[in-house]
């Protein structure tokens, strides 16, 4: 057997598209099944059933989704209908599983966002799909006309709770994933993060009571219900627990997506699924475990690494979306780390002066020092702002900008001061010679 | 953050066809009847896909249609940077990844073959046929490096796949999106190890079902 988890427990039996997506195939797949009884269970045994399944949010924060939904108001008040808005604006770099569900097993999404709207009393719902992903937007609306042509979703529908539910498309704006920009963008704005409090859960999508979940949260929730808490908590290490889709890119043999247990050891995750790493295991250099926002780790902390929330926290980094970026050793690390600065700087959305200079700055000076024009003391010039750029947002862009830089340095600080010397080394004249500002 | 105008030269007058409006109408009934405005992104698509890009009059008809300022259209128009403030190519435009996993896996060797067939980044070629421009992580990661085309994703590009894409837009033909490897989507190529168990697909998962956990019912 490859991996820790059987198909028998896998929740997307459709991941690479090689079944019908459509609802005849979904239903036989077991999607749809006994829906109508999980309702019948009322809101708070779902809430209660979702708690106790240990699911964490599936989109980068891992907040309990259960806790999230009991924090909706439990009375629906005049004037203020309550509303689910998923959030599929899959932009962070390395992360391409929402894709997947939306393609190829749309009918998981479309029965848990039945499911959670009812735990929530919301009659509506928005999915938020990045624009580029117009074929994927595509399979989606087809998917949702059937479901309402089955009379499983709309008005007077089979399982007794009015409910609809619309695609919504953002246009190229990474920032749209945090979810206030998200509620703005869905209310045809600028995407640029609302303060928090108030909480959207108090006042959300036009002021109303809103949750927004990831899709992989929201499409777990059927068969999490049909097949029990326990059965999903049976998976992972104590507060890490159930499946996680994978996304296994950069320097391996295979990358792919893949459904596995939690907390699987980083080693048997890439060699069984993914074909080991380009060269060999000891050809690894460093990954980044969870999308471009968290700090990268080096090869030696991989060995025995369980993939989990709290491991990759204890290692100052982080789970995030688990989209697992991985380089060997032929990779130019300061180069890289430039790149994600620079998107960064591009997908800033320019509400708070940290973020919006900071990012072009950090940028800048990354770009020098990926070939070595600078001086060494500007490493802990750099450093030191990334730290002024943290926490000093109100969104987390500005964090997410600075990890990855401090994650190069906690790691790695040697590689960019032996690239400086060496562009020193033939340039007699560069002590004391002006430096290109940094603007 | 990234900073974006419009285009020096705008054309006079702009019309909605009868199907973007037809369109437009169906986005709008989306959204709760005083929140038109949600329906601006959609529509400035739907311009989009008519007009090719976003002009300045487009933008003023998209604020009266939706009853909102126009300077709010402004806004929306450039600061999603999916939209396109000027003319790109009729025939494709190539929006290439560039973010670090495609970088990893060579998009910089298809920004090359970019560069010498259609020319510097977002500037069209001389028939107005061709454009391309480097774009962030598109999402499909794992099937790197790849590029939008259009519309639509053609992923696990080499530098000669790209360039015979190109070719086979150039000739009129529509090259087929997904992967140019012979993926099926984002499996492991050639090894699916997982997701092989016949009984996933036998209907056996269709059959009625007690849910467990259900709580214990109050004695008669």
């Amino acid at each position: 057997m490859v991996g820790i988890l059987e198909d028998k427990d896998r929740i997307f039996t459709n991941l690479y598209g090689l079944h019908d997506w459509g609802l005849e195939g979904a239903k036989n797949r077991g999607c749809w099944n006994a829906t109508k009884d999980i309702l019948g269970l009322g809101p708070a045994w779902i809430i209660d059933q979702m708690k106790a399944s240990g699911l964490r949010g599936r989109g980068g924060a891992g907040f309990g989704t259960g806790l999230k939904w009991s924090f909706m108001p439990k009375e629906v008040k005049e004037g203020r209908p309550h509303y689910l808005v998923v959030n599929a604006d899959e932009s962070e770099p390395g992360t391409c599983k929402d894709r997947e569900i939306m393609r190829h097993d749309p009918h998981l999404l479309i029965e848990g966002c039945l499911i959670a709207s009812y735990a929530m009393q919301a009659h509506a719902c928005y999915i938020y799909i990045r624009g580029e992903y117009v074929r994927e937007r595509e399979i989606l609306e087809e998917a949702i006309v059937q479901a309402y042509k089955a009379r499983l979703v709309g008005k007077n529908n089979v399982h007794g709770w009015d409910f609809d539910i619309y695609v919504h498309h953002g246009a190229g704006a990474y920032i749209c994933g945090e979810e206030t920009a998200l509620l703005e963008s869905l209310e045809g704005k600028k995407g640029q993060p609302r303060l928090k409090p108030p909480f959207p859960a108090g006042a959300g999508l036009y002021g109303c009571p809103t949750t927004v979940n990831n899709v992989e949260s929201i499409a777990v929730v059927g068969t999490i219900l049909r097949r029990g808490a326990d059965w999903f908590s049976s998976f992972g290490r104590p507060n890490n627990t159930g499946t996680k889709l994978f996304c296994v890119s950069g320097h391996v043999n295979l990358p792919c997506n893949v459904e596995e247990a939690m907390s699987i050891p980083f080693r048997q995750l890439i060699e069984d699924h993914c074909g080991g790493i380009r060269g060999g295991w000891g050809n690894l250099k460093a990954v980044i475990p969870g999308g471009s926002s968290v700090p990268m780790i080096p090869a030696e902390q991989c060995e025995n690494l369980p993939m989990d929330f709290d491991a990759l926290r204890d290692l100052k980094s982080g789970l995030g979306t688990a989209a697992v970026i991985v380089m060997d050793k032929s990779t130019d690390l300061v180069r890289a780390i430039a790149r994600i600065s620079y998107f960064y700087k591009h997908e800033s959305c320019g509400q708070c002066t940290p973020c919006r200079e900071g990012t072009g700055w950090m940028w800048r000076v990354m770009e020098r020092m990926a070939a070595g024009e600078a001086d060494p003391k500007e490493i802990d010039t750099l450093l030191d702002v990334t730290t002024q750029v943290e926490g000093h947002t109100i969104c987390a862009l500005g964090d997410a900008a600075a990890w990855p830089i401090q994650g190069l340095f906690r790691h790695f600080r040697h590689e960019v001061e032996e690239r400086i010397a060496s562009y020193r080394a033939n340039r007699p004249h560069v002590q004391g010679a002006t430096l290109q500002a940094a603007e | 953050m990234s900073v974006r105008r419009l285009a020096k030269d705008q054309p006079a007058t702009f019309e909605f066809s009868k199907d973007t409006l037809k369109k437009a109408q169906w986005w709008i009934s989306k959204y709760p009847q005083a929140r038109k405005q949600s329906a601006v992104i959609p529509i400035l698509w739907l311009v989009q896909k008519q007009e090719g890009w976003v002009s300045e009059p487009a933008i003023r008809a998209i604020a009266a249609m939706l009853e909102m300022p126009v300077i709010r259209v402004l806004e929306v128009a450039t600061f999603y940077t999916m939209f396109q403030l000027e003319p790109v190519g009729t025939v494709a435009h190539v929006q290439l990844c560039g973010t670090t996993p495609c970088m990893l896996r060579g998009a910089n060797d298809l920004k090359a073959v970019l560069k010498e067939k259609i020319g510097p980044v977002m500037h069209r070629t001389a028939d107005g046929r061709f454009s391309w421009e480097e774009v962030e992580c598109l999402g499909a990661c794992c099937n790197a490096p790849m590029a939008a085309i259009n519309d639509y994703y053609y992923e696990d590009l080499t530098p000669e796949t790209l360039a015979q894409i190109l070719a086979d837009f150039a000739a009129g033909k529509s090259p087929k999106p997904g992967s140019y490897e012979g993926r099926k989507a984002s499996e492991p190529a050639g090894k699916i190890q997982t997701l092989t168990d016949p009984t996933l697909y036998d209907g056996s998962a269709a059959k009625p079902i007690t849910l467990p956990n259900q709580p214990a019912k109050e004695p008669a």
